[in-house]
């Protein structure tokens, strides 16, 4: 009896000690999260944490800068534009990566990935500003969205290639002996089962575009075409000095599109998938 | 309603492999055929090429004297249901059954009539709203044949459909599928590795093995008279005595055992011919005394079949088997003398592997 005391006491204090640790870190990294909701909410933020006198203040100036709603917007398009694209020419190639056996297919997989990272790292950015430049799509919508789908386009074929692997062919193949047409199977049955692999492909896409600062640094001269991410580092008074009130209630807005499209997809799919088939 | 005739299909995969070697086949209008084979035999294969989702490198299909080699699977009016049963998981129970109705261009009306009429005869009404992911496993078998039935094929290829079922359901699902067919009296071909679920379904079985044909028939003579080795050793629910032997002064001779040589086989075989002796432990039984055609040894090894007792005894060098009703069981060690059936008894050529 005294022994198994011993073990809760034990195990109580290092759950203490644990649950003290945990919530430490925790709070370091909830801070700037707190940071965010709080101070766009407040008259006066500066850097420091502390519970504001609520007022909508900030976004009402916000509406005083020209370009602030509207580069938002255009995040949206350019964020929308990516993700549809990427799932266009994504999907198909994934299906024919996935159905279809060729030699150095798994290395040319690889060789997608390994250069996914190449075409939006910043060591393109020059050879990249040159291909527009001469393909005239600089400051132009298309010229971004296209640059954008580029780079996502081969870790996106790779992750639907692996999801598409894991729905059985059997699918397709009873589809085919009812003589459906390989459209039809394309429409009536491939594509609803991996739509939940498109969706987080969508969101995922959208996500990177959202939050990609580079390519359309580089490429938009026009400020009226300029994303959100770019505008936020115009957010200066005439001293050089961050206005805070405006870098507040912008970062809050900014925010909200990624965290409702998580909690979409997480809701709709779980981020899992479902399937028919008895394993 | 279906006769299907396969004429020296070949087929060799772009690796190298030759799944099908060759193979003629025809199966009777009505039949219930089963293909039976080890795993990597070319059985499934053979049923995908007979579904059309597989080409043959050479050779001739045809259903009702049409040759279908190069048909496309939608116009060959089959239907398949599959290992893991392909029901569309964002479809419910009704529109998985429909779907190849619509595919069809049935009318509305026709639709539902056929929906309601498979779904009663496979009493899943109750599940038509429903989606696969939330049935259990035989209900999904249930609409998979609901769904390949509402077609009104000519000819139903069944690819290992009771394979995911566990063992008591399986019983079930074979008794019912057995009587379906009897009632649809359409051509039916079922691929299985499960000989008790071939034996007890085909009215007509083959045995396959890299890519052939070993044995055509009905379950009963595969059981009685296995046409060569690896059938013999393939098919029963407990493995077949298959010694090696010669013939000596008109006898089999086994190790240092004499067995007379069957009925099958007089006046066929020379003085000195090497030979497999084989006959089924079910047909072995013990003799009171030693004697001339009986084996002589001590138990090593008895085992539960439930009604029977399997006994393995070491007799001059061999492993022998026979079966001993429960309750006579010998027990390990003792002497037992084990008397073949004459009438039960085969004889293989060695080299061959082929009944003599």
């Amino acid at each position: 009896m005294a022994r198994k005391n011993k073990i809760l006491e034990k195990s109580l204090s290092e759950r203490v000690t644990t649950t003290i640790f945990i919530a430490l870190v925790v709070s370091f990294f909830m801070l700037p999260l707190l940071w965010l909701i709080l101070a766009p909410f407040d008259g006066a933020p500066s850097y420091r944490l502390k519970i504001p006198h609520f007022g909508l203040q900030n976004f009402e100036e916000m509406k005083l800068n020209p370009y602030a709603y509207r580069s938002l917007m255009n995040s949206a398009f350019f964020s929308a534009g990516t993700g549809l694209m990427v799932i266009l020419v994504g999907a198909p190639a994934s299906y024919v990566l996935s159905r279809v056996k060729f030699k150095g297919r798994d290395s040319f997989l690889y060789l997608l990935l390994l250069f996914s990272s190449i075409v939006t790292g910043s060591a393109a950015m020059v050879p990249l500003f040159l291909l527009a430049l001469r393909l005239n799509i600089l400051d132009t919508y298309h010229g971004v969205i296209l640059v954008l789908t580029g780079g996502l386009i081969p870790a996106a074929i790779f992750i639907l290639k692996d999801f598409t692997d894991s729905i059985p062919k059997s699918y397709e193949e009873s589809a085919q002996i009812f003589g459906a047409s390989s459209f039809r199977i394309l429409k009536d049955i491939v594509t609803p089962v991996i739509r939940p692999g498109l969706a987080v492909i969508f969101v995922w896409s959208f996500v990177q575009a959202w939050g990609n600062f580079l390519v359309p640094f580089i490429l938009i001269r026009d400020i009226n075409k300029q994303p959100g991410a770019v505008m936020m580092y115009s957010f200066y008074n005439e001293g050089g000095q961050a206005v805070i009130r405006l870098v507040a209630a912008f970062s809050f807005l900014y925010t909200i599109p990624v965290v409702l499209m998580y909690f979409y997809v997480n809701r709709k799919y779980g981020f899992r998938f479902y399937g028919g088939i008895k394993g | 309603m279906s006769v299907v005739k396969i004429e020296k299909i070949t087929k060799v995969f772009a690796g190298g492999v030759r799944a099908l070697d060759g193979l003629d086949l025809t199966i009777n209008d009505g039949e219930f055929f089963a293909l039976l084979g080890p795993s990597g035999c070319g059985k499934t294969t053979l049923l995908r090429t007979l579904g059309g989702l597989e080409a043959p490198t050479s050779g001739a299909i045809s259903i009702d004297e049409k040759d279908v080699t190069w048909v496309s699977p939608g116009a060959r009016n089959i239907a398949m249901v599959f290992q893991d049963y392909a029901l569309y998981p964002h479809m419910n129970v009704r529109d998985n059954i429909s779907y190849p109705l619509k595919v069809k261009k049935f009318s509305k009306e026709e639709i539902e009539k056929r929906v309601s009429h498979a779904a009663k005869a496979l009493s899943i009404e109750s599940l038509l709203e429903r989606r696969p992911g939330q049935i259990s496993g035989g209900q999904q078998q249930r609409v998979a044949v609901a769904r390949a039935m509402a077609c009104t094929p000519n000819l139903y290829l069944f690819d290992e459909p009771l394979s995911n079922l566990d063992a008591r359901l399986r019983l079930e699902a074979r008794t019912f599928l057995k009587q379906l067919q009897r009632e649809l009296g359409v051509t039916t071909i079922l691929v299985t590795h499960d000989q008790s679920e071939a034996l007890a379904l085909a009215d007509r079985m083959a045995v396959m093995d890299k890519g052939q044909i070993k044995q055509i028939g009905s379950p009963a003579e595969f059981f009685h008279r296995p046409q060569n080795t690896f059938v013999a050793a393939f098919i029963g629910s407990t493995p077949m005595n298959l010694l090696d032997g010669v013939i000596k002064s008109s006898a089999v001779q086994v190790g240092a055992n004499t067995f007379a040589i069957p009925a099958l086989a007089q006046g066929k075989v020379s003085e000195g011919q090497e030979v497999v002796f084989g006959v089924r432990p079910e047909y072995v039984t013990l003799s009171s005394a030693a004697g001339i055609g009986i084996a002589t040894g001590a138990v090593k090894v008895t085992e539960n079949l439930g009604t029977h007792y399997l006994v393995s005894a070491e007799c001059n060098g061999i492993l022998f088997r026979g079966t001993v009703p429960d309750g006579n069981e010998p027990k390990l060690g003792s002497i037992v003398h084990l008397t073949p059936e004459a009438s039960r008894t085969l004889l293989y050529d060695k080299t061959s592997g082929n009944l003599i």
